[in-house]
């Protein structure tokens, strides 16, 4: 059995104090010790950014990559060894700026692993400047007289691309981001789990209490598997921001397109193969 | 030069789509299946339809590593390959032309020359004969060994194996294409002596023909590659096309995600969680993936990649070949950092380079360059002893009995060698953080208050160097021992050299296959007692002439260069050292 303590490291964090990534990390830390997952069975991806520093805090095996490419280190490490939990973390710069591509793309993969969006909707590590999730006209240090860009929508295009779990939740609802992440990794597929996170040192206009105002939590009445519904609501922002299991769906992963679990995984599968048979083909 | 006759060679051109690639790959399949050698290779546009296709096939009663400028039997489906080929002819060589699609203003070029020509009607032959116009290319191969009088049954017995999953009635119709093409030729047209051709029928040896991206691929597949991740770019994707389509049989995972950039970071994570996985492009695709290769050097995740270079810069002249990408490679990727490039000459080395690549990629943990360009990607050559012989080293890859045994496990702890041991994510006792930032021997981040560290693992890394450079194929000499002239060269300048080597006295030629790092004390040894040195390569600057001045103070006499989009022809060799 794992315990929170489990999950510490060495390392002391360099969050600033009242910083969402702290929600997140506690968030994080009692989905595995409540899903019993050991420190050792996960392979964690970071992203650059405040939320990627939390590598050096967060014990479990850990691949601190590239601003944006979290994405795709993490589909390598899925395909070589289905048997490891595998998570991927990015702010929404990584994932939605730089790596917009492979979000869009990784969502069609369906493969089985949870992408954890820290959405402050700003990039704090460079010290502010206006990211895919900043609203148009947001004064930022790049964008002095206003941002000229309207916000992405990506869970709605995480939900058309065909990510088949797709989720919002806050940073500071510890219980019920506990609940989202556990779910988001016991599905199996795509999960992609977008977390309200305010910065509280550069980000002045999405505090914790203009999410508290904005936030529209799903009640038990909705229905996560109605696709039209869930892309419409995935549209709204400033009249309610949905929070909760907004939509889920069972398909083939890309492990099963590749029958990956009918064999020994990748890792083990490394030898001296025979090719005179495929020789034989080109002669 | 062609007194001896040691060698011919058959060229067939017309439009894209015309079956140019099939006609001059059973070609050489019916020349192989006998005694000779082949070296096949295909000049042809970016485009599908439309535009000129060009296949080329030098023979010889040896082995052969080069295809011939000098054409002997010229097949016209088309007024530009009249137009464009017919410089190339030899004296008294044969152009067999469909009198349908030749033009008289085109032939009129022809007539100039002393040239034999041989008009083929092959749309009456097709009507004729109720063929379909996709025969084309099978009539006139017929007629191609009317001319050479060769053995009509062993032309029928490739036609059977390379055809037999095909329907019968498109068998059937093969044969009556290749008999049609073939009786005319031999009731209308003259026959061509070459004794080459006749004396080589007498043998019997089966043979492969195989080019460099058939050799990357199925080195690949020896070496337990699990993982093949690309996009597709020519002239590399001919790798991705022959691994997915052994996949069922290997049971590889062939993947092809959304851009370069995906292709290399799926192929380092599947590197890291331990299995072996590689990537393959051409110079614009691998631009993308830079960064990754910095990635790999810094997080010490082994990294293979096959880049098959065309004349750049962007788009360039995406179907055509130069070496122009060595100096990129070797110096991609900011900060400083180890890495290898090979750089195979055929689909021997290419297989061979492979495996090694596979073994220094984890031996050392870097990344790994196979260098190749279009040449010899596409470039077809003949064995009959291709070796599919590896050895498999992974390096220091702790076990988890070690590790349930061991105080502390550090990824990155410091060793003479430079060289710590990889545990692998899932693994109990292994956990350690791989990291893109600076880091201490964990994996934790660190910042330049402690430099110490920073220093520490900057030599880390940097120790590896010996070891590489034992691990590195040397230097090879071909020729005389000692030559006036010493000819040095990398990658897939090698086989139009040795070629023209049989036609030079006092010359030899010194080939590099590993072209970074350069071992010093290696291409010195090498280069002992040349008198003169001139340097080969396929690109405007002569850039590895330049590295070899700055890394080991080797300065070229001259330097023979060659841009224009082709390969260098072994007549064109003869012809400048010549004049040296």
């Amino acid at each position: 059995m794992s315990k929170i303590t489990d999950f510490n490291t060495t390392q002391k964090n360099t969050w600033c104090a009242g910083c969402g990534n702290f929600g997140i990390w506690a968030g994080v830390k009692q989905a595995y010790v409540d899903l019993n997952i050991e420190p050792h069975e996960v392979a964690n991806v970071f992203d650059i950014g405040c939320n990627g520093n939390g590598c050096n805090w967060l014990r479990c095996y850990a691949f601190h990559s590239l601003h944006g490419r979290v994405l795709p280190v993490a589909i390598g490490i899925r395909l070589a060894n289905p048997k490891l939990k595998v998570m991927a973390f990015s702010g929404d710069g990584g994932a939605l700026g730089e790596g917009g591509n492979h979000f869009m793309h990784t969502c069609r993969t369906n493969i089985d692993m949870t992408y954890v969006i820290h959405n402050n909707q700003l990039y704090s590590l460079t010290t502010g400047q206006m990211s895919p999730e900043s609203a148009q006209g947001m004064k930022t240090k790049s964008t002095p007289q206003g941002n000229p860009l309207v916000q992405l929508n990506h869970l709605q295009i995480a939900i058309s691309a065909g990510a088949t779990f797709v989720a919002r939740a806050y940073a500071f609802d510890m219980k019920e981001l506990t609940r989202i992440l556990k779910a988001a990794i016991e599905h199996k597929g795509f999960s992609v789990v977008d977390v309200l996170q305010p910065c509280v040192t550069l980000n002045l206009i999405n505090t914790s209490s203009w999410y508290t105002e904005h936030m529209k939590i799903l009640d038990d009445t909705w229905d996560p598997t109605n696709k039209e519904k869930a892309i419409q609501i995935t549209g709204s922002w400033d009249k309610g921001i949905p929070v909760g299991i907004i939509y889920k769906e069972d398909r083939p992963t890309l492990e099963d397109s590749y029958s990956l679990y009918d064999k020994e995984p990748l890792i083990q599968q490394v030898h001296k193969y025979d090719v005179r048979e495929l020789l034989k083909d080109l002669a | 030069m062609k007194e001896n006759e040691t060698e011919f060679t058959w060229k067939i051109g017309g439009a894209a789509g015309d079956g140019q690639q099939i006609a001059g790959s059973l070609f050489s399949k019916v020349c192989n299946q006998e005694g000779l050698y082949t070296y096949g290779y295909s000049e042809f546009p970016s485009a599908i339809r439309g535009g000129h296709v060009a296949f080329g096939v030098s023979v010889s009663s040896h082995k052969i590593h080069a295809l011939y400028q000098e054409v002997n039997i010229l097949v016209a489906l088309n007024d530009e390959t009249v137009i464009l080929h017919t410089d190339e002819m030899a004296k008294g060589g044969i152009i067999i032309y469909d009198s349908a699609k030749v033009s008289e203003k085109a032939m009129e070029l022809a007539k100039k020359k002393k040239i034999v020509l041989c008009a083929l009607p092959i749309s009456n032959i097709i009507k004729e004969n109720n063929l379909r116009a996709l025969a084309t290319n099978i009539v006139a191969l017929g007629a191609t060994f009317g001319v050479l009088q060769y053995e009509i049954e062993a032309v029928y017995a490739v036609l059977n194996r390379v055809f037999s999953a095909k329907s019968s009635e498109i068998r059937e119709m093969n044969k009556i294409a290749v008999d049609s093409g073939f009786g005319y030729a031999k009731k209308n047209f003259k026959v061509a002596e070459f004794s080459l051709i006749k004396e080589g029928q007498k043998g019997k040896n089966e043979k492969l023909i195989l080019n460099s991206n058939h050799g990357v691929s199925l080195g690949a597949v020896a070496a337990g590659c699990r993982a093949y991740v690309a996009y597709p770019m020519s002239p590399s994707t001919s790798i991705l096309h022959s691994l997915a389509e052994w996949a069922k049989k290997t049971g590889m995972v062939v993947y092809q995600p959304e851009d370069e950039i995906a292709v290399v970071h799926t192929m380092i994570g599947a590197m890291y969680a331990g299995t072996r996985a590689m990537t393959g492009t051409s110079g614009g695709g691998f631009a993308l993936m830079v960064e990754a290769v910095a990635l790999s050097a810094i997080t010490e995740t082994p990294a293979v990649l096959a880049v098959s270079s065309r004349p750049g810069p962007a788009t360039g002249l995406p179907t055509w070949t130069e070496q122009g990408d060595l100096k990129f490679i070797v110096n991609c990727g900011h900060g400083d950092f180890l890495r290898v490039v090979l750089a195979p000459s055929d689909a021997q080395d290419a297989f061979t380079y492979t495996a090694l690549a596979f073994n220094l990629a984890e031996k050392y943990q870097i990344p790994v360059f196979i260098l190749l360009d279009k040449y010899i990607s596409e470039g077809y050559k003949s064995f009959d002893d291709f070796s599919t012989e590896v050895k498999i080293e992974r390096g220091k890859m702790i076990t988890q009995e070690e590790l349930l045994k061991m105080k502390e496990y550090l990824r990155y702890k410091l060793a003479k060698d430079g060289v710590s041991a990889r545990s692998l994510p899932g693994m109990q006792n292994g956990l350690h953080l791989t990291n893109s930032d600076e880091h201490d021997e964990y994996g934790f981040t660190i910042e330049g208050w402690t430099p110490e560290t920073r220093v520490a693992q900057v030599d880390k890394r940097a120790a590896k160097l010996p070891g590489i450079l034992k691990d590195l194929p040397k230097p090879q000499k071909y020729g005389p021992k000692t030559a006036k002239i010493t000819i040095l060269g990398w990658g897939s300048t090698k086989g139009p050299v040795l070629e023209a080597l049989n036609f030079l006295e006092n010359v030899n030629y010194i080939h590099v296959p590993a072209v970074w790092p350069i071992d010093k004390i290696a291409i010195t040894d090498a280069l002992k007692n040349v008198k003169k040195l001139v340097i080969m390569e396929n690109n405007a600057t002569g850039q590895f002439a330049d590295l070899l001045v700055a890394q080991a103070g080797i300065v070229a006499d001259e330097k023979i260069l060659k841009y224009s989009g082709r390969q260098f022809w072994p007549e064109e060799i003869v012809e400048k050292i010549k004049k040296i």
